[in-house]
Parts: C-alpha cells; sequence; structure tokens
C-alpha cells in the first residue's frame, strides 16, 4: 500500500511474472518434478485435512508458487499436516507431499541465508 | 474367393462386414454374446443428435443379411493362430474351424469398473450409479433414488477411470465429457425441477456439434457445471451423498449434497482385445489398446502381417469414428487380399 | 620368560586397540539420556545378563539368525567367528595346560607353537595339537568360502553383496591373510622341528621337501603377529569394530536401552555393530523393484559412520521394516533413519491453532477411521455394519472434522510439529470419554501405542473383530473364498500383530498360507515415509506384490490397512483387493 496524502492506493492485483522471482519456482521443478504435471482439478484441495478446517489450499499455493508468488506460502504450508491424502486422490501422481516438503525446505534454507 | 474372419460383432465389425462383403470378399463374423451391436445395446439415445441406439443398430443389423457373411453368434475364438502360409485358423467354441486370408480385430472397449475407485463409493453407496446404469434408466423413463424418490439433485462426475494415474489409466475416453452433457439433458427432461451439477476437469468437446451441444445444456436445459475433481463422497442417514470437490475457478473447496451421483466410467481395451493381441503377438500402447502401424496413415494396420484393427480396439472413439475407421479397414483389407492374389 | 622381539606388533595392537574401544564405549554410554543409563545400572546383576551372554554365544559366534536366513552365509560366518573364537579358547587351555599356570602374556599362547614347537610331553599334549589343526581346517575353509562369495555371490543365493571400498578391502585382504599365514608359520616350524598334527605335520614335511623352511619359519611368524597387530589397529575404522560392538549392543538391548527419538551413542553402538552381512540388500523391495541399490541400511549406516552426505539416502526409504525383521543384529534401522531426517517445520505459538476444540459423542468404544480410510469408504462402512450387529456403544470420532494423527510428520522427521498434532488429537480421543479406541489404520494405529499416552486400551480393528468373535458378540460365517494376506508393514512388523488378522481371516475364509504371511509379508509401495521415488516406482513395487500374491490364485487379496488397500487396488485388475473388516462384515 502506498498512502498517498491520506489516500491509499493498492498495489496491483495482478501477477507481475516480470518482476516475480522464480526462484522457489525452480527449485521446485527441480527437486519435485511430478509437480509440473498439476492440472489444476482441485482433488488435493477437495480432501485437505487441513483444509477442511483452515483456508489452506495447496492446489493455490502451489499454483501461486509457479508464478513467483511466494509470499504467503510459508503461512499458509505451516498448517499442513503432511498426512499425505492430497498425494493419494492426485490423477496425475503428483508427489504433493514431497513437494509441500520441498517448498518448507526451501523457506526455511532462504531464511537462513537472509538471516 | 477370399476370405476375412472379423473377430467382434460391434459396431465396427458389423460395418467391416458389410463393406468387405460388398466388394466381394467372404466374411466369418465372431461375436461372443448372442446378439450384434456390442456396447451400442446399452445405450439409449447417442450424441450429438439423440438418434436412438436401435435404431442404428438396426441398420447395422440389416447390412449383415448379405450372401457373402456368415455369422458367429455366442462363439468365442478358442485360440488364434497365423499359419506359416499366412492363412488364419480359428478355431472356435463349438468345434468348428474358421479359415481366413485376413483377420480383422473389432474386440472393442469395456467399461471402466467403478468399484475400483473406491472413494466414489460405487458399489458401497446405494445411490452412485454409472452412466451405464443411467441410459437403462432412460430406457424405463424414470429415475428414482435407489430408495424410489425423485432425486432433486443429481451430480455427474467426469473422468471415473480415464486421465487417472491411480487406476493407472493415463488416456482420455474422449466420449464421457460429450455423453455427461448428453445425459444431462436427458435427466432434464425427465426431471424438469431437479438440479442438475456436471464436475469436470476439462470439457472435451471434439466433435462437430458437441460444443453447441454443450452450450445448450447451459443455456437450454439449465446444467450447472462446476470445475473441479471430485476427492472423495460419504453417505448420510438419508442415504444422501455428501461430496467434497474444489471449486477451482472460485479456489474454494466444496461441500454439496446429492440425491444422486452419476459417474462417467471411462473406457479401456476389452479383455478380448487383450487376448487377440497376445495370440497374435500384437504390440499394444501403453494404455493397453492395440497399437496401430502408424498414427495417420497406417491406423488400421498392426505389426503382424495380414491382421487389421476397426474401432474401439486402438483407441477410444465415438461412432462416427468407429464407422468410418471399420469402413477405412474394409478398404485396406481389399487391398491387402488382391495384392496378395488371394 | 618366553619372548622375542615378533611378538610385539600383536601385543601393541592388541592393547591399543583395548584402550580405544574402553574409550569409544565409554563416550558413547555417556551420551545416552538418563534414563537410559540407569537401565544399564539395574540390567547389569539381573537374569538378561546371562540371557545376553547366551545371546551372544548364538549370535555373534554361531549366528543362528543368519543360518536361518541363508545356511551358506551362516555357515561362513560361522567358521570365522567361531573358529576363531574356538583357536583362542582352545589354545589358551594348552597353553595353561602346559604352563600349569592361569597366568601367561596374551601372545604367549597366540604363538605357543613357536615357542613350543615340538610335541613335548605334557598332558594331552597330541589332542590338544589335533585340536587346533582341526579348528585351524575349519577357519581356512571359512576363508574359501568368504572369497568365494565375493566373487560369485550367487552361489550364496544372494543378488548382491556388499559392496567395499579400498579401505575395506585393505582389512579384508588383512583378515583373509591372518589364517593361511599362520598355517603357513605353524607348518613350517613343525617341518623344522616337528610337532604339530595331522593338519601343520604334514604340510611342514610337504613343505620341507622343496622349501628352505630355516630361513622361512622365523620371518612367518613375524608376518603372522604383524598381521594381527595391523588387523587390531585397523578394526575400530573398519567394519570389523562389529565383532566386539555387537556384543556391547547385545547386552545393552537386553537390559532395555531403547532407540529413541534423537541420534545419541546408543546409535553410534548399533551403527558400529553392523556386520555389513548385506541380508538388508536383498529384502528390500527398493532394490528388487526399483534397482536402488545404494540406500539400503548396510549402506545407509556407513555413511553414518564415516560422515559422508546422506540427506537423500534417509529421505529413500519406504520404512517397511523388512530389513529391521531380517537384520541378525536386530539394530533399530527404522529409527536410526527416522533420526537422519531434519526437522523442518519450524514451530509456533500458533501452529495447528486452528484446530477447533473437540466435540465428539461419548460413547464406550471410539471408532477413528483416520484420514486415508475416508478414501476408502468400504472400510468405514464394514465397521459400521459390524459395530451395529455386535450392538456396539460406539461414536465415530473422526466423521467430519477429524484431525491426522501425526505419524507422517513423525516419519518425515518433523518430531515437533507433530507432537503438536498428536496432543490436539489426544484431546478430541479423550473426550470420547471411551474405554476402547477403535482405529482402522495401522500408521494411526502405531503411532497411538508409541507415542500418545491415552487412559483407552488401543486396538487395531483387527484385533477388536477378533475379540468381538471371541466373545460371542459378533457371529461370522466361512465363506467359501481363497484368501491370502497382506499384512501391512505399520502392523505385523510395526505393532506386532500378526495373530489377530490371522485368526479372523480363518474364521471367515479358507486363508491361503504363503511365505509372505506374518512378519514376512511385502511393502505395498504406497509407504508415506519414502519421499524420495515417485508414483511411478510406488505402482512398479505394487505391481511386483501383487503378483507376488497372485502366484497363489487367490479369489481375494486381503489386507487391514486403506493405505495397503488403496495401493494395491492401483494394480491389481483382476482379483479384489479387500479389507478384513469387509469380509467380516459379508461373512
Amino acid at each position: 500500500m502506498i498512502n498517498f496524502w491520506g489516500y491509499s492506493i493498492s498495489e496491483t492485483r495482478s501477477i507481475n511474472y516480470d518482476k516475480n522471482d522464480k526462484a522457489m519456482t525452480e527449485y521446485i521443478a527441480a527437486t519435485v518434478p511430478s509437480s509440473k504435471l498439476c492440472i489444476g482439478c482441485g482433488g488435493c484441495t477437495a480432501g485437505c485435512t487441513a483444509g477442511n478446517l483452515t483456508d489452506f489450499n495447496i492446489r493455490k499455493v502451489q499454483m501461486l508458487m509457479k508464478r513467483g508468488e511466494t509470499k504467503d506460502a510459508k503461512e499458509q504450508l505451516q498448517k499442513c499436516m503432511l498426512c499425505g491424502k492430497c498425494m493419494l486422490v492426485c490423477p496425475r501422481g503428483v508427489e504433493t507431499r514431497k513437494m509441500i516438503l520441498e517448498m518448507l525446505n526451501f523457506i526455511k534454507t532462504n531464511q537462513k541465508l537472509e538471516d | 474367393m477370399a476370405k476375412v474372419i472379423i473377430i467382434g460383432g460391434g459396431p465396427a465389425g458389423c460395418e467391416a462386414a458389410h463393406q468387405l462383403a460388398n466388394q466381394g470378399i467372404e466374411v466369418e463374423l465372431v461375436e461372443k454374446s448372442n446378439e450384434t451391436g456390442g456396447n451400442l445395446n446399452n445405450w439409449y439415445q447417442l450424441f450429438p443428435d439423440r438418434k436412438y441406439a436401435k435404431d442404428l443398430n438396426a441398420i447395422l443389423k440389416g447390412h449383415l443379411e448379405h450372401p457373402n457373411i456368415r455369422l458367429h453368434l455366442g462363439m468365442e475364438p478358442k485360440k488364434i493362430e497365423k499359419s506359416k502360409t499366412g492363412k488364419f485358423n480359428v478355431p472356435l467354441t463349438d468345434g468348428s474351424l474358421l479359415e481366413g486370408d485376413s483377420l480383422l480385430v473389432a474386440t472393442g472397449f469395456k467399461i471402466f469398473d467403478a468399484r475400483r475407485k473406491e472413494e466414489y463409493g460405487y458399489g458401497i453407496y446405494e445411490n452412485v450409479i454409472t452412466s451405464v446404469e443411467l441410459e437403462n434408466m432412460f430406457y424405463n423413463h424414470a429415475i428414482t433414488t435407489a430408495g424410489g424418490n425423485t432425486p432433486k439433485r443429481v451430480g455427474i462426475i467426469h473422468c471415473v477411470g480415464s486421465r487417472d494415474e491411480k487406476v493407472c489409466n493415463y488416456h482420455c475416453s474422449k466420449l464421457c465429457c460429450i455423453t455427461g452433457v448428453k445425459q444431462a439433458i436427458e435427466i432434464r427432461e425427465l426431471l424438469p425441477e431437479a438440479e442438475i451439477f456436471c464436475f469436470y476437469m476439462d470439457m472435451r468437446m471434439f466433435g462437430p456439434g458437441y460444443e453447441e451441444m454443450y452450450r445448450e445444456a447451459q443455456e437450454k436445459y439449465n446444467i450447472k457445471f462446476i470445475r473441479g475433481r471430485l476427492s472423495e463422497a460419504a453417505e448420510n442417514m438419508q442415504k444422501q451423498l455428501q461430496i467434497k470437490v474444489e471449486d477451482t475457478l472460485v479456489g474454494k473447496p466444496l461441500r454439496m449434497t446429492l440425491d444422486m451421483m452419476i459417474l462417467l466410467v471411462g473406457m479401456e481395451s476389452s479383455e478380448g482385445t487383450r487376448q487377440t493381441a497376445g495370440e497374435l503377438g500384437l504390440n499394444l500402447a501403453p494404455n493397453g489398446f492395440i497399437q496401430p502401424q502408424d498414427p495417420h496413415y497406417r491406423n488400421n494396420f498392426t505389426n503382424v502381417e495380414g491382421v487389421f484393427v476397426a474401432g474401439c480396439g486402438s483407441a477410444p472413439m465415438n461412432l462416427t469414428d468407429t464407422l468410418a475407421d471399420a469402413r477405412s479397414a474394409a478398404s485396406c483389407i481389399t487391398a491387402y487380399v488382391k495384392n496378395h492374389k488371394i | 620368560m618366553y619372548y622375542d622381539h615378533f611378538v610385539l606388533p600383536f601385543t601393541i595392537g592388541l592393547i591399543t586397540l583395548l584402550i580405544y574401544l574402553c574409550f569409544k564405549y565409554y563416550k558413547w554410554i555417556k551420551s545416552f539420556p538418563r534414563e537410559e543409563r540407569k537401565k544399564i545400572r539395574k540390567g547389569l546383576f539381573s537374569l538378561q545378563t546371562i540371557r545376553s551372554g547366551w545371546e551372544i554365544f548364538r549370535e555373534s559366534l554361531l549366528h543362528h539368525k543368519i543360518f536361518k536366513t541363508n545356511p551358506m552365509l551362516g555357515y561362513m560366518h560361522m567358521t570365522f567367528a567361531f573358529g576363531w573364537f574356538l583357536l583362542i579358547v582352545v589354545g589358551k587351555i594348552e597353553s595353561m595346560v602346559y604352563h600349569t599356570s592361569a597366568f601367561n602374556p596374551p601372545y604367549f599362547a597366540i604363538f605357543f607353537r613357536y615357542f613350543h614347537p615340538a610335541n613335548e610331553t605334557f598332558p594331552y599334549s597330541e589332542t590338544f595339537a589335533f585340536l587346533m589343526d582341526l579348528i585351524l581346517l575349519f577357519l581356512l575353509i571359512g576363508i574359501t568360502l568368504a572369497i568365494t562369495k565375493r566373487f560369485y555371490s550367487r552361489l550364496f543365493g544372494m543378488k548382491k553383496t556388499t559392496k567395499q571400498r579400498a579401505y575395506d578391502l585393505l582389512i579384508l585382504t588383512v583378515l583373509w591373510l591372518i589364517f593361511p599365514v599362520r598355517f603357513l608359520a605353524e607348518s613350517f616350524t613343525s617341518g623344522l622341528n616337528g610337532g604339530g598334527s595331522f593338519l601343520t605335520y604334514n604340510a611342514g614335511n610337504f613343505f620341507g621337501s622343496f622349501l628352505p623352511l630355516e630361513h622361512l619359519s622365523y620371518p612367518a611368524w613375524w608376518v603372522y603377529s604383524s598381521l594381527l597387530g595391523l588387523f587390531f589397529l585397523l578394526l575400530p575404522f573398519s567394519r570389523y569394530m562389529h565383532i566386539p560392538t555387537e556384543m556391547v549392543y547385545i547386552f545393552l538391548k537386553n537390559w532395555g536401552v531403547k532407540q529413541g527419538r534423537e541420534y545419541n551413542g546408543y546409535s553410534e553402538i548399533q551403527v558400529n555393530a553392523c556386520s555389513r552381512c548385506g541380508i538388508c540388500i536383498n529384502t528390500c523391495q527398493l532394490n528388487s523393484s526399483c534397482d536402488i541399490n545404494d540406500i539400503q541400511p548396510v549402506y545407509f549406516l556407513r555413511r553414518i559412520r564415516n560422515h559422508e552426505p546422506l540427506s537423500k539416502q534417509a529421505e529413500n526409504c519406504l520404512m517397511c521394516g523388512r530389513c529391521e525383521a531380517s537384520c541378525p543384529v536386530g539394530i533399530n534401522l527404522n529409527a536410526i533413519r527416522q533420526s537422519q531426517r531434519p526437522d523442518t517445520i519450524r514451530v509456533v505459538k500458533d501452529t495447528y491453532a486452528y484446530v477447533p476444540e473437540p466435540e465428539v459423542k461419548r460413547a464406550k468404544v471410539a471408532y477413528f477411521a483416520g484420514c486415508m480410510s475416508h478414501l476408502t469408504p468400504g472400510i468405514i462402512k464394514s465397521m459400521q455394519q459390524i459395530f451395529e450387529k455386535a450392538k456396539v456403544d460406539y461414536s465415530f470420532i473422526d466423521e467430519r472434522a477429524g484431525i491426522c494423527c501425526g505419524r507422517p510428520l513423525a516419519l518425515s522427521g518433523n518430531w515437533q510439529a507433530a507432537q503438536i498434532v498428536m496432543d490436539k488429537n489426544q484431546e478430541m480421543i479423550e473426550a470420547s470419554n471411551a474405554d476402547i479406541l477403535v482405529t482402522s489404520c495401522p500408521i494411526c494405529y502405531k503411532t497411538f501405542k508409541e507415542d500418545y499416552t491415552l487412559k483407552a486400551q488401543i486396538m487395531h480393528h483387527t484385533e477388536y473383530i477378533e475379540m468381538l468373535i471371541r466373545e460371542g458378540q459378533l457371529k461370522v460365517n466361512n465363506m467359501d473364498v481363497k484368501t491370502v494376506f497382506h499384512n501391512p508393514c505399520e502392523l505385523g512388523r510395526g505393532s506386532q500383530i500378526v495373530h489377530a488378522p490371522e485368526n479372523v481371516l480363518k474364521q471367515v475364509s479358507y486363508k491361503i498360507t504363503t511365505v509372505y504371511d506374518g512378519k514376512k509379508s511385502l511393502c505395498c509401495g504406497g509407504s508415506l515415509a519414502n519421499t524420495a521415488i515417485d508414483s511411478g516406482q510406488k505402482t512398479k513395487i505394487s505391481g511386483d506384490t501383487v503378483k507376488a500374491y497372485t502366484a497363489y490364485h487367490p479369489d481375494v487379496i486381503v489386507t487391514a490397512c486403506p493405505l495397503c488397500k488403496k495401493t494395491l487396488s492401483k494394480t491389481s485388475t483382476e482379483i479384489p483387493v479387500k479389507d478384513i473388516a469387509e469380509l467380516v462384515a459379508e461373512a
């Protein structure tokens, strides 16, 4: 938000693909190749044990991640219980559980680097 | 006179028999059930023109009354052999022996066993039925739940047994999308008050008039389409189904109670296809269907000389394509027997 | 005084080794958590100590467990271990009988033939000479087998033998040389001075016929002593560290010391107790189905020992426990592997705070289906039918808003996050106020038993059904179906539940006996514990497992786990896969 004499102008609501940092996108594509297979059917999210109780949406988190939108990923992924149900329904055989673990790994390593 | 053995009396087998007979070729048509028509016998109306399946079936059957065609109903090949001279020997279950110069595999497809998708509850919950069972309800002009009630909300689930790594079927069965649209319209005609939903991953409207039918379903028949794959279903005390999908276009999980759930079951290669392929040494594609020599120009040829394939033995296809494929196979076989001076 | 300079390498090697071992074991044991150390003090003067002695004799010397898995391999290990042991013991007795004193330097017995070449008259001297020759022959046969195994492992029924590295090969060569050199030294001495028995005496005469023994005999003793000394010096840094460490481990194990979540000195002892026999390579389905050959415990423990990078190998394991069940040393392979998986999820105050206050109906029996069972409604529906048939007052506690049991988090190494989920879940279970907690999922079952502190009695549904039948609350009929039983890893090997499911299955069907019964069951391949392999590889394992069961031509493949059921159904297109609860509900 940019404060402009008492008025605030929202940052653009669109995905700025040119500007977004795609380091995590590349990391996940390399470490979890099956993540590329997602067709966004939402099966994972529909049955999600954590998604049943919160706004956690694993399909959305990984879709946003693929566009370089990783700001909320950390907070969202903390909600996952790693039960693996998503993996069991995925019609594309995406290793969703591994993908989540690797995203968490990436966030943790990068945070260490920043600190 | 040259002689061709056709294994399978579905639409492809019937149409090819007719075309070959017209070319002056003798045909031995082997069908395991007691009538021809194959899976067509299980359908009520066809997409996109809503023609009655039995009418088309009657035409195909009528064509078989030809002096060059010998029909072997209720019979299965005990084995299929190609001799050193290139002839095909097929002993049948009744003890007779067929001998032909060429062989056409028209063994078709089988319907995916929905019980393998356990989370959808087919065979466990009484109000989960398959699209094939729904066709039977259309025949009787009555759609009721197992308890005898008129369903107020019906859900049609796309891609059951197709495009699913979890049942080792990676392929698209092609026809379920349009079948779902057609069936939704037919349900609407019988249940004017009901809410009807289609749950899809992609709407694949590949044929002429299909996209228009999809549009019509939305516009005229008020069918609602939700983009999301069913993850699991549970049953409540009223024997209704509580389903979990994600409404992916909204981006939120969606809970819904249905009175009836219809599974659009996909197509797999039939036992007959696999068995025939095994005995003749035909190559199978990874999806289990017979691998044609070339997907464009030699799509009716197999890796074994003299063995041809037509219809859903080589891939899921609609009736239009199946019949065209049968004619194409017939023309290839005609050329084959002529070139070999049989 | 019996002394010659050549005994020095042996003596120095032996003393250095003993000092090193004392130092190491002290350090490791010191790092145990206090309650584990307490167990040592308690156990030291208990019957367990005697039991351990017997186990050491049976396992470290006779290698009875290896014998059971592979007689040829067992024989090889036995000739080595037991043979060497006898050589030392009989040699020592011989030296004591000769010396008529219990006290003589340790090297005296070892080099007895050098100091007393000829059969001097002392009681039973010829019997001793005969025995010593016999044992030596026994050892030499063992070495021949070991060499053969290295080059033709298939003769031993092993598809693969452990791959060794340069250092290991060096000490292996030293070990292989020790006994042939002893044989030569004794033979040469015998050839010069007489003495020995059927082996060394005859060999001595033979060698003497064409070799200048007077120049060879003394150097041979030097070589023999040097080889021994070198072996002792190399031992702590080689796999032969397992010889002393396995004995220490057997004591600790029998005193009740447990491998916890953390990697500590006890884990170090186990890592060093691995003899690298390679049995785990052959039982591992990642090897047989996916041709993955660098993650098996023998290699994994070696990586830990050598401080090599192992994060990839740590993840690439199904944790099916087949290796653990077949490990002749009984190392806690799963727990050690799990301890090497990093705890990545940062835990803060509001981690999983979204889990609501439990709202469950109170009942005598709480039924917890588990996350996965919601994907196999056949199991849930059958359990509900069984509860109703047996008129049980039950509450389906995770019907709507259940959460995960926490074990999947723990399996990935995230113990902290797992603990929070476990605490929340425990609250929900306690809220039901049930006396019995029944679960359909072996993964949940294992963690309920091991990581929760529940008031309720915890039962897997196979145990519960068995109890209902036994107590007459549930009547079942024997159906005319042939079944094979796939015991889920977490149930059979993981939680020792073997008899309950088999008893139930025998009462409702004709159960075919298979080689995979009980704790020998295969893994379905669907394990959550492995995040390294992809779905294609999991499918391959599932397919191979189904093939193994299909060979018995059953009508139904029966299991007792939603995850196994889903995984096996994926590839079993001809034969239906059912849960035992479904069969019982039908019967």
